[in-house]
């Protein structure tokens, strides 16, 4: 079967090879080719690097990284709308409820199959339109350009729909995949080149373009009625299912009664443990802290994730989140007020810091950069969080801010460098 | 305190000249092909904003503001000179740069060789006179606007000399032949003003 398979891409390399009929869709072919095969090609000049690790089995293992968050996306997105529609919501009435029928279930949050059947129903459409979209124009633009398709979109069509609200309609992830793929990337000229992750520039341009649809303060229309319908965060019709760190962010100090004020547990009733293990409501992937250690533990095993980074991004937010808890007389937002040990589970800290803040392409380059790139995306996050509840969700939009700072790190190492070894040598 | 720290995280992120006013585009866009020569740029910028905004403060408060006349004589009350702000405030940012650079030259020439021709170029930077608008505007005091015209100052520079940062990382990309040069800075600049707007709705 294999053998049937590589001679069928043997014969048909000529067609596509220079000179063939079908040339201009070499990278096509050779995407096919190198996914299914060790590409046979060797470097043919000097400085020739052996390693085992190309391009393609990094961002393959990015994704093999990723499983744990699929798994728990697709739990957990079943899990809070079973929830809610145990607890008297509606089911939204689309071609889900026909499926879950005809597959004898029903919306019981104790059942694993249900939930898990429920959430994938969810994850699946957005993954497929964002494969498709982002996939159609990489394709076309390799084409036109002549560089190759490469897993680096793989990566990017995974990580961008477990950054969105289950609810997201599709149009919208469509829109943001195309927005990421084409400005965020391809107009730099593919992987590799760009300075803004993809994944995230996608994100936060719906952020920006759909404020009401993305924060889960206007709630998604019900197609065909004229009532507000779906709440953003769960997966039920008329369920505004806040966030922890929506909840924490809007809630005004002075609102709390005399001397008390809530915490995550009081204020919305998920423990710690909850919010660690990710049965909260939030955006599907980024809600479990357990899956993305899991991925974590991956990605530094494998030697893809930068550690560093990872343990900038902690450290820096550990430290902003203390400094604020003892030094803030007055906040206007109970947020403020957050122990370290809640901003590590709330949100996507976790989920951003582990995928999105190492990417190898928009992170510092330099290995000592890669602590202050981590550091500074750690404050941030903690800034934007605690400062401004217009954007609870600061982990995103501090990374955006950390990849434009990150050429400067970078630059900044390498003089401090070039001084230090003119001193050494001046001598 | 707080309300200083306030002015100063809001004129450096959330009002950021650059990324969210797109002022001083000119000098911005020109002078960020390397990093440093955008850092020469950027303290010559935070320099003047810092002298220029105060000072224009003092001459609008004092006199052209309506009434601001009257520590003359009392019948100056009625008399109102904004008409007048726009065409002093480029004025005294003229005058203050030709005043910094012969200061420079005398008692610090490293300085004055390092800033070179920017000093003289961003007497007519948009983000500068800006600048001064909007203190007159916001209607901020003397020490307001100090602490406003080193924020603006602060974030222009450094919003410029991350571009700088950028576009000597994009060397190495491999941009579509219509975009090369202004077209893909353009872009790189809104993309960057997107990663800015995390601080918007503060």
């Amino acid at each position: 079967m294999l053998t049937v398979l590589r001679k069928l891409l043997d014969r048909l390399h000529p067609t596509f090879s220079e000179g063939g009929k079908l040339e201009r869709l070499y990278p096509a072919y050779e995407a096919i080719d190198t996914f299914l095969y060790t590409p046979s090609d060797v470097t043919n000049t000097a400085a020739h690097v052996r390693d085992g690790m190309d391009l393609k089995r990094m961002m393959s293992i990015v994704v093999i990284a990723l499983l744990p968050c699929f798994f728990m996306a697709c739990h957990n997105t079943g899990y809070q709308a079973n929830l809610a529609i145990a607890a008297d919501a509606q089911p939204i009435e689309t071609w889900r409820e026909p499926v879950m029928s005809s597959l004898g279930l029903e919306h019981d949050p104790e059942s694993f199959l249900s939930n898990f059947l429920y959430g994938f129903l969810f994850w699946m459409p957005i993954y497929l339109v964002t494969l498709a979209v982002g996939g159609t124009l990489e394709a076309i633009f390799s084409i036109v350009r002549g560089h190759e398709i490469n897993e680096g979109f793989l990566v990017t069509s995974a990580l961008f729909p477990l950054t969105l609200p289950p609810s997201t309609p599709l149009w919208q992830a469509g829109l943001g995949i195309a927005f990421g793929v084409v400005i965020g990337k391809e107009i730099f000229g593919g992987t590799g080149k760009n300075f803004l992750n993809p994944a995230l520039t996608g994100r936060a341009f719906l952020y920006f373009a759909f404020p009401t649809y993305m924060s889960g303060v206007k709630r998604v229309p019900t197609p065909g009625t004229e009532e507000l319908g779906v709440g953003v965060w769960t997966a039920a019709d008329g369920v505004s299912g806040a966030t922890p760190l929506g909840a924490m962010g809007t809630f005004k100090v002075q609102d709390a009664t005399e001397g008390f004020l809530p915490s995550v547990q009081t204020l919305t009733d998920f423990s710690w443990w909850d919010c660690f293990v990710g049965y909260i409501p939030g955006s599907m992937g980024e809600t479990s802290v357990i899956a993305c250690l899991i991925g974590a533990a991956i990605l530094i095993g494998m030697g893809i994730g930068s550690w560093k980074i990872m343990a900038g991004c902690f450290l820096g937010a550990t430290a902003m989140s203390s400094l604020l808890v003892m030094f803030s007389s007055n906040p206007e937002y109970a947020i403020t007020n957050l122990g370290p040990h809640w901003h590590w589970v709330i949100g996507s800290f976790a989920f951003g810091t582990v995928f999105m803040a190492t990417d190898p392409v928009s992170a510092s380059m330099t290995e000592t950069g890669r602590w202050w790139y981590g550091g500074l995306v750690g404050v941030m996050t903690i800034l934007i969080r605690s400062i401004n509840p217009a954007f609870a969700e600061g982990v995103m939009l501090a990374i955006l801010f950390g990849n434009v700072m990150a050429p400067l790190i970078d630059y900044f190492v390498i003089q401090a460098n070039i001084k230090r070894r003119m001193a050494r040598y001046a001598a | 305190m707080d309300h200083y720290l306030d002015i100063f995280l809001k004129s450096v992120f959330v009002e950021n000249m650059a990324l969210a006013y797109f002022l001083g585009m000119c000098t911005f866009l020109a002078v960020s092909k390397s990093v440093k020569t955008a850092l020469g740029l950027g303290y010559a910028v935070v320099l003047v904003m810092f002298v220029t905004i105060p000072l224009n403060n003092l001459i609008y408060q004092h006199l052209l503001k309506k009434g601001a006349l009257t520590w003359v004589n009392s019948s100056f009350a009625t008399v109102d000179l904004e008409f007048l702000s726009l065409i002093s405030f480029i004025g005294t940012i003229a005058a203050m740069v030709q005043i910094l650079e012969m200061a420079l030259d005398r008692f610090s020439p490293a300085l004055y060789n390092e800033l070179g021709i920017f000093l003289p170029l961003i007497t007519v930077n948009c983000a500068i006179l800006g600048g001064s608008l909007f203190m007159k505007e916001r209607d901020y005091d003397f020490a307001e606007s100090c602490v406003f015209g080193f924020g603006s100052g602060f974030g222009w520079a450094l919003a410029i000399v991350a571009l700088a940062g950028i576009r000597e990382k994009l060397k190495y990309s491999d941009v579509p032949d219509g975009l090369r040069g202004l077209g893909i800075t353009f872009m790189t600049v809104g993309l960057m003003s997107l990663a800015f707007m995390s601080f918007g709705g503060m």
